[in-house]
């Protein structure tokens, strides 16, 4: 049975989520790749505010196709988390509850999701059009000069994710993967 | 008498083809997507791999890209030595028709112009064009949208002679381990031996385009696709990398000659979304 979660989500809320537990999001979520990491810390250095609001904000990673005449928005899967990896722990620190992505992530991330109490959800890779299906709407809220990079503000419905790596660092991809293997390989 | 093939025809190809290739999931890919649902013996895998057929039905009825990177458009020219091209430049006619596809198909632009500085070109374009001159008085278009994601996993193995198969085994199970979770699983294996440096890029880069279900020309590369296909799948990794017994559809082997001190090998991923359109004008 797929778990129903509000999101933006508190502290409290994403340190009981479990590995291996599959989730419908509502609510709020950012879509922030590479790019907009990068400017958000950047600026946030120089004494700019950050552009969303980051207490126990969910961040999508991805960068959708633009949205067709009478659409909301056009595909939108998740890209590879690894590449957000040296940005993440310090949203985290400063009170990011929920990274959305695909893929692995490092121990600087590991260990800052348990110090800061915050969980990984991964959406699947590629099903981008199905996905699209779930975001009722769409607004960008920052750096819209990066395009498909700039930072979109979702509101989605019934988005399904499964927890990959919970705050208490068990992770999915190494339990799932030992689970099916056969032999020496 | 050469074949006239007029610079706007290419254009209107190649722009139909990106739209086409970006919606329209191959129907092989498709079938053995189908197949893996059936064989998966993860839970959590064989919802996935439901998912991902489910995605690719809705794309296909709304008309809208599989997945929202619409890729690198790398295209594959066959140009017959009795065509002539006029009213302009091929590559021109092959990037106006990306510039045109990605706009009017409401693609992503996922192209920028310097790898250092990164501001995006806007329109996706350079596509990346591979040419072979062949013979006759055809020119065959392949326009094989590429992902990121699968693309950053892929790898280069400058193995020597005596590594022999054992360690083109190796390296296979190497790159997909790498790969994991972060390749968009179930992937096609595009796999380039022989050549040199870039040849064997290539060759992989091919071997993503070949139809699954086909097999090598050459019994002993055939066998051999087998094998690293049971192994791979006997790794656990599955789909989406959660676990499972679905890591990969296909693994295709395309081989080339080779210097005497060296065998190179390259391991081009290519995610569920392993896309292509053809054309013959």
């Amino acid at each position: 049975m797929d778990k129903i979660i509000s999101v933006p989500i508190k502290k409290e809320e994403a340190q009981s989520l479990r590995a291996g537990e599959k989730l419908l999001l509502s609510g709020i979520i950012y879509t922030a790749r590479d790019a907009a990491h990068k400017r958000m810390i950047e600026e946030y250095e120089e004494g700019i505010a950050l552009p969303l609001d980051i207490e126990n904000a969910a961040i999508y990673y991805a960068g959708p196709a633009p949205a067709k005449p009478g659409h909301v928005i056009g595909s939108c899967g998740p890209t590879t988390s690894g590449r957000m990896d040296s940005y993440a722990p310090v949203l985290m620190q400063w009170g990011q509850t929920m990274m959305i992505g695909k893929g692995l992530r490092n121990t600087a991330v590991i260990e800052a999701m348990k110090t800061y109490g915050a969980v990984y959800v991964t959406a699947i890779g590629g099903a981008g059009a199905l996905l699209s299906k779930c975001v009722a709407e769409m607004s960008c809220i920052a750096y819209e000069d990066l395009g498909a990079e700039a930072i979109y503000k979702l509101v989605v419905k019934d988005f399904p994710v499964i927890v990959t790596i919970d705050s208490l660092g068990n992770n999915l991809y190494d339990i799932g993967q030992k689970e099916y293997r056969k032999g020496s390989i | 008498m050469m074949k006239r093939i007029h610079f706007d025809t290419i254009v209107e190809a190649v722009k139909n083809m990106c739209i086409e290739a970006n919606y329209y999931l191959p129907e092989d890919i498709y079938d053995a997507l189908k197949e893996g649902e059936k064989r998966e013996v993860s839970a959590v895998g064989k919802d996935i791999l439901k998912d991902i057929c489910l995605n690719a039905d809705i794309a296909k009825q709304e008309n809208m890209p599989i997945c929202q990177d619409t890729g690198t458009a790398v295209v594959f020219v066959k140009l017959g030595q009795e065509v002539y091209i006029e009213g302009g430049l091929l590559e021109e006619a092959i990037n106006e028709g990306v510039r045109l596809g990605y706009k009017e198909g409401y693609l992503r632009k996922s192209i920028v112009e310097n790898p250092l500085y990164r501001k995006n070109t806007g329109d996706n374009t350079p596509a990346i064009v591979h040419y072979e001159i062949v013979a006759g008085d055809h020119l065959e278009l392949l326009v094989a949208p590429k992902g990121g994601g699968s693309e950053n996993m892929s790898k280069v193995y400058m193995l020597t002679p005596s590594q022999g198969i054992d360690g083109v085994k190796k390296a296979v199970f190497e790159a997909v381990t790498l790969a994991g979770p972060n390749a968009c699983l179930p992937v096609v294996i595009g796999i380039g031996i022989g050549g040199n440096f870039e040849k064997c890029t290539l060759l992989a880069k091919k071997a993503l385009t070949r139809a699954i279900g086909s097999y090598h020309a050459d019994e002993r590369m055939a066998k051999l696709e087998q094998e690293l296909l049971e192994e791979v799948n006997n790794m656990g990794i599955g789909p989406q990398g959660l676990g499972g017994s679905v890591t990969a559809l296909a693994v295709h082997i395309e081989n080339y000659p080779c210097h005497i001190a060296s065998m190179p090998l390259a391991i081009n991923m290519g995610c569920h979304v392993n896309r292509h359109a053809w054309m013959r004008l």
